[in-house]
């Protein structure tokens, strides 16, 4: 797809009276990719994605979709859709007549209606329910309806506001496999808002991690990943251990830490935990500064050498593993 | 059969309400419809059992034209308090963004309800007469050049008083239905392109319809039990039910009141029936 279909967040800002829920941030969406807003909940991630739908107004800076200015128009006329967090079906409707509702607002007649939100329906595997009520689904089927409603518009991107939370642990991951096929299938920019950070590492192509009001880090996923910019990118992220060391913070991931004897090592510690995971085995040990750090090891050097709570041990890394955080 | 624990506890707890309505619910209407088939001369009422009462109803012309005439007050109530209730609810459920605000309307709403229905009713007398505030006011502005008769003791005023009444029974439980409904289905609309008509009519009136049902069942049960008010407010001109069933008791005719009594709890639970077939108000009780 060509970049005709770009979207552009530009000095984008949002405030609530005195507060600032969002605080001039710059982002360019490139056309086709599945992008995930991350960050705790405060950060600003739903407001972007709400301004972008346009259920909120923007108090200063621009959106921009195919390089045309969509900051002020009604959220249809925008070329996005919403999918809202708790699917927001119309309680009275039927699936078919959910999915059929913007072409009835269009007055496309009913015959014509139901048979394109049949389509639709069939894209995602609903058809044998279109004509229960929402009240009548499960949690993913609900979502799966609002997500024919929201593409039947045909939307140029497509806003999900935490769609997967209202799920159980089990179909989450399902319905972000789903999810994630649905994009490669479309072709059409996701921006998805998330707080949880393995649903966007296993959906996004890229990331933008928001931290109070303002992009913290974004980029390709693996980039943000690899090599975290802040202590607080490389804690959201997980996985990582954020030291003090004497030439300022690091931050290591747990599976390039290495055991070795005390001397010589980056890192003196004394073991605290020992938590087998199955594949791995995760070891938490104080270090020097009273900071805790978890080494992720594989099962079969944990017990190739293994170790007790309370034993002093050396943690090391090789050279490029530690990036230098800002801050 | 044993009783267990759970039982007795079960049937104690529900003796206190079934005891009142037994005695302030049950046996009333019990009493009505056994006097309702009771006989009555001049000047005395015997136990019996015949349909004397109810034959005399039924064939009389009046019953007819009272019954007709009750029905048009309470629909013609009820379209005038479903417009201006459903406004008032619509407001304050979705313009007014803030809780305090809102409670603080709703609160404003109530405040005619601290005097008595009778002195409400009244205070209407001096504004809708002859020579009353309404006739002056528009004599003076010179759009009539003859005072208005038609203001009191007419239809006019009996569903003027109704709907002065009666509206809040409207607001409240939609206001209510409003309340429940999530904002995010109103966003949804929008994005599906709906213009605020169309969210109006395919999203907000849909999902109020238990609201307004349980409105509609408050207003036509009070206006079609009415006597007061019509007597009032049409200066004993016009009849309803309640108002030939007051007669009747004026005239110590209780078999007779209790029989037009017994058909006019017929005509609203049949009214009522019928209307809670098109709208499942359970899940807002």
């Amino acid at each position: 797809m060509s970049q005709k279909l770009d979207l552009e967040l530009i000095n984008l800002t949002k405030r609530y009276g005195e507060t600032v829920a969002v605080d001039e941030i710059n982002y360019h969406f490139s056309s086709g990719t599945y992008a995930c807003l991350l960050g705790p909940s405060g950060c600003g991630k739903s407001s972007t994605l709400r301004m972008i739908a346009g259920h909120e107004s923007i108090s200063d800076g621009a959106i921009t979709l195919a390089g045309r200015d969509i900051s002020h128009l009604p959220p249809a006329r925008r070329g996005t859709a919403m999918m809202f967090q708790n699917y927001a079906l119309f309680p009275h409707l039927s699936i078919l007549d959910n999915v059929a509702f913007s072409l009835k607002m269009q007055g496309i007649e009913t015959a014509a209606r139901h048979a394109q939100a049949g389509e639709m329906l069939e894209l995602v595997d609903m058809s044998a329910l279109a004509d229960r009520l929402p009240a009548q689904l499960s949690g993913g089927q609900q979502q799966r309806a609002a997500l024919a409603r929201a593409l039947i518009t045909k939307p140029e991107v497509l806003l999900l506001d935490e769609p997967l939370s209202a799920l159980d642990p089990f179909l989450r991951i399902r319905m972000r496999a789903e999810l994630k096929k649905l994009q490669r299938e479309l072709g059409i920019t996701f921006v998805h808002v998330t707080h949880g950070q393995d649903e966007a590492l296993a959906l996004a192509d890229e990331i933008v991690v928001m931290n109070d009001a303002r992009i913290e880090q974004a980029g390709k996923t693996r980039a943000v990943f690899d090599a975290p910019k802040t202590a607080f990118v490389a804690r959201f992220l997980g996985s990582h251990n954020v030291v003090s060391m004497p030439e300022g913070m690091i931050a290591v991931r747990s599976d390039a830490l290495e055991i070795k004897p005390p001397e010589g090592a980056r890192l003196p510690g004394t073991i605290t935990n020992i938590e087998y995971q199955g594949t791995h085995v995760a070891l938490t040990a104080t270090v020097p500064g009273a900071q805790e750090v978890t080494a992720l090891l594989s099962d079969k050097d944990f017990c190739g050498n293994p170790k007790n709570v309370g034993e002093a041990i050396g943690l090391d890394w090789e050279a490029g593993a530690a990036q230098a955080l800002a801050g | 059969m044993v009783l267990r624990k759970n039982d007795v506890t079960g049937w104690a707890l529900a003796t206190p309400l079934s005891a009142v309505l037994a005695v302030f619910l049950v046996a009333p209407i019990v009493m009505i419809v056994v006097v309702s088939f009771w006989g009555a001369t001049e000047w005395s009422i015997y136990p019996a059992f015949q349909f004397d009462n109810y034959a005399f109803l039924l064939s009389s012309d009046v019953t007819y034209r009272v019954f007709l005439n009750t029905l048009k007050y309470a629909f013609v109530t009820w379209v005038f308090t479903l417009l201006i209730g459903f406004t008032v609810a619509y407001y304050l459920a979705f313009h007014i963004r803030s809780l305090t605000w809102q409670i603080a309307l709703f609160l404003l709403c109530t405040i005619p309800f601290l005097t008595s229905n009778i002195i409400r009713m009244i205070s209407w007398i001096p504004f809708l007469g002859r020579n009353g505030i309404a006739n002056s006011t528009l004599i003076s502005m010179g759009v009539i050049d003859e005072p208005v008769e038609w203001l009191l003791f007419s239809d006019f005023s009996v569903i003027l008083a109704f709907v002065h009444l009666y509206t809040l029974f409207m607001v409240v439980p939609i206001f209510n239905t409003m309340m429940r409904i999530d904002t995010s289905l109103i966003e949804a609309a929008a994005d599906a392109g709906a213009s605020g008509w169309q969210t109006l009519w395919h999203v907000i009136v849909p999902l109020t319809k238990p609201g307004i049902m349980i409105g509609t069942i408050f207003v036509v049960a009070l206006v079609m039990g009415d006597f007061i008010t019509v007597r009032f407010m049409s200066g004993s001109q016009s009849a309803n039910v309640g108002r030939m069933i007051q007669n009747d008791i004026g005239l110590l005719q209780y078999p007779s009141a209790s029989a037009t009594a017994v058909i006019l709890l017929i005509t609203v639970l049949l009214l009522i029936g019928t209307l809670l077939r098109f709208v499942d108000i359970r899940k807002e009780l």
